[in-house]
């Protein structure tokens, strides 16, 4: 069996017929990431002789109890902003360089704890701040599709190993899109589950209204198993919601007839690339054909969205990142008075775009500019959750592109923060209303570029969501196809 | 809008070189224009949203539960001085 290539599910079985499988795709990981991460960039941190012990302790592991758990003898890759105990977390930032947290993330001990291997830390956009995973200050992750375009951002390393083999599966955090617009981008699944459904313990914060943790899979079953283990109510962050998880995987049923689908009219506009509008409208076109009904629906503040965004989350970016003074861990500036060691280290340590939101962000929530900005931004996100609210009276799911256009160029949208911001423009709005939405491979651009299509559902509706990207994905080959690199 | 960025990032505790000033000055202005958009709707009766989901504060009980890392939390500090961590001088005088 080609192990880099399996599933999450292929190499479940393969290790309930062999326990030398969990071996063999650790090894399979490794030479992999051996001869294409120097490429590709999607890790800030690998190290094989880190496994051994787990690989050993699991082979050799004897209790049911623990044999049977879903993730058993799987390695998982995570993005540097989840903390993992002894293991160097920096959110690709100077000012986190030398952070060895001392506790696991809540998602990273409930990984171990259904027999997972934490496998490798992923390139990210600095803080994720971004959406090319060009900010990080280890450099640029390649998109596997085409080295010479980005893959997204920010969880730009968690797709892109998945892309290309180098995992069997990610977590990555999505704020705006950050999980679902590099999924499209590297041709992968991506899922931003509801708001709440995730702990967010060990997650270093960016906006914390917003931000949810998510898995990055080959397929949306693989991402449906993921879920199941990642979701739940845990005591230690007070707005994990406090609602029963059902199986997801349960959901992945190749069934959506009746299943009432909207196409929202205001993401279908000028902008967005032809081939994906193309792409998009197909995937649309299949599920009517395989019994769901699609009708126009309107989402009337769309426009609205990436406005609000640039508000409420650089506000909340700026409080969260008022921590990182080099007080406690990371960097630190050596000065001889308090104030300048402040001042320097934040100066060092923050790279141009933590800097351009911070500042941001310390305007918006500044004394004289409070209600024009930030409260008349939170009134208006409350008018884009109503538009949700009003829609999902009328249909179950929503049907929408998840970024305007293929991979784009590294360098190409750097000197433009505006061009950037708008990268995000379709998937923001999940974030604004807090609702569940998944990204799943839907077709190809004529440059071999991957295109994808996402599902949004109302909040703790994943099942519904689940349902629909599962079907779609099953009645195309477009998940089978891999990147070339 | 032209931001006060020297302002801004004396609150944000941030030091800032006389390069970056200038494209910071124009990048928030852009962004900030961009934004502008928003004053546009009518939000009087629109109450603000900044949390999507229905909680309430969760209250827990204030006592201490030991961790027992307080060594593995001050390993890796910037400096430290026993179980502290040390930074420079706060207050100046006599």
């Amino acid at each position: 069996m080609p192990f880099a290539k399996a599933t999450l599910k292929e190499l479940r079985e393969e290790i309930k017929k062999d326990r030398s499988a969990i071996r063999s795709a650790c090894q399979a990981l490794g030479e992999r990431i051996g001869k294409k991460d120097s490429g590709i960039r999607a890790y800030i941190s690998f190290d094989a002789s880190r496994l051994e012990a787990d690989i050993e302790r699991l082979v050799r592991e004897k209790n049911p109890a623990i044999t049977e758990k879903p993730l058993f003898g799987i390695p998982v890759s995570l993005k540097d902003n989840l903390c993992t105990r002894g293991w160097e977390t920096t959110c690709a930032s100077r000012i986190l360089k030398g952070y060895i947290p001392p506790y696991d993330a809540t998602v990273v001990e409930r990984l171990r704890a259904n027999g997972a291997i934490i496998f490798g830390k992923c390139n990210m956009d600095e803080f994720a701040f971004g959406s090319s995973t060009e900010s990080s200050c280890y450099g640029p992750t390649a998109n596997p599709w085409d080295l010479s375009r980005v893959p997204g951002g920010s969880s730009g390393g968690s797709a892109a190993c998945v892309a290309a083999d180098e995992a069997i599966a990610a977590l990555g955090s999505d704020t705006g899109g950050s999980i679902r617009q590099p999924a499209s981008l590297c041709g992968v699944v991506g899922v931003k589950p509801t708001y709440g459904r995730v702990s967010r313990y060990g997650l270093i914060a960016f906006g914390s209204s917003l931000d949810q943790i998510g898995p990055l899979t080959k397929t949306v079953e693989d991402a449906a198993i993921l879920t199941n283990v990642i979701a739940g109510h845990d005591p230690k962050d007070s707005t994990s919601a406090n609602a029963s998880v059902p199986d997801f995987t349960q959901a992945c049923r190749p069934d959506v007839k009746g299943l009432r689908i909207g196409l929202p009219r205001e993401y279908f506009v000028p902008g967005l690339d032809k081939e994906v509008e193309t792409a998009v409208k197909k995937a649309a076109e299949k599920l009517a054909s395989m019994g769901a009904i699609v009708t126009e629906i309107s989402l009337p503040h769309t426009e609205y969205a990436v406005a609000v965004y640039y508000i409420v989350a650089v506000a909340e970016a700026s409080s969260n990142l008022g921590r990182f003074d080099g007080v406690q861990y990371g960097y630190r500036y050596p000065a001889n008075h308090l104030s300048d060691m402040y001042f320097e280290t934040r100066d060092r340590g923050f790279g141009g775009e933590a800097k351009r939101r911070i500042l941001l962000g310390t305007f918006v929530l500044s004394a004289g500019y409070y209600d024009a900005y930030y409260l008349q931004g939170q009134k208006v996100r409350t008018l884009i959750k109503r538009d949700f609210d009003h829609a999902f009276r009328q249909v179950d799911v929503i049907l929408t592109p998840v970024s305007p256009t293929p991979a784009f160029k590294i360098g190409e949208r750097t000197e433009d923060p505006l061009a950037m911001y708008l990268s995000d423009i379709f998937t923001i709005p999940m974030n604004l209303a807090g609702i569940p939405a998944i990204s799943v491979p839907c077709g190809f651009s004529k440059e071999n570029l991957p295109i994808g299509v996402q599902f949004a559902a109302k909040h703790f509706d994943e099942e519904t969501m689940f349902r629909a990207a599962y079907a779609f994905e099953q009645s195309t080959d477009f998940h089978k196809k891999k990147a070339g690199v | 809008m032209k931001v006060n960025v020297e302002q801004i990032a004396l609150l944000a505790r941030i030091k800032l070189k006389a390069e970056e000033k200038e494209k910071l000055t124009r990048d928030l202005g852009n962004i900030l224009s961009y934004v502008e958009k928003l004053s546009s709707l009518k939000t009087d009766d629109v109450p603000p949203t900044s949390h999507v989901l229905a909680i309430e504060n969760v209250f827990r009980k204030d006592v201490q539960s030991p961790q027992g890392i307080i060594e593995e939390v001050l390993t890796k500090a910037p400096e430290r001085e026993g179980h502290f961590f040390k930074v420079p001088k706060v207050v100046e005088g006599s």
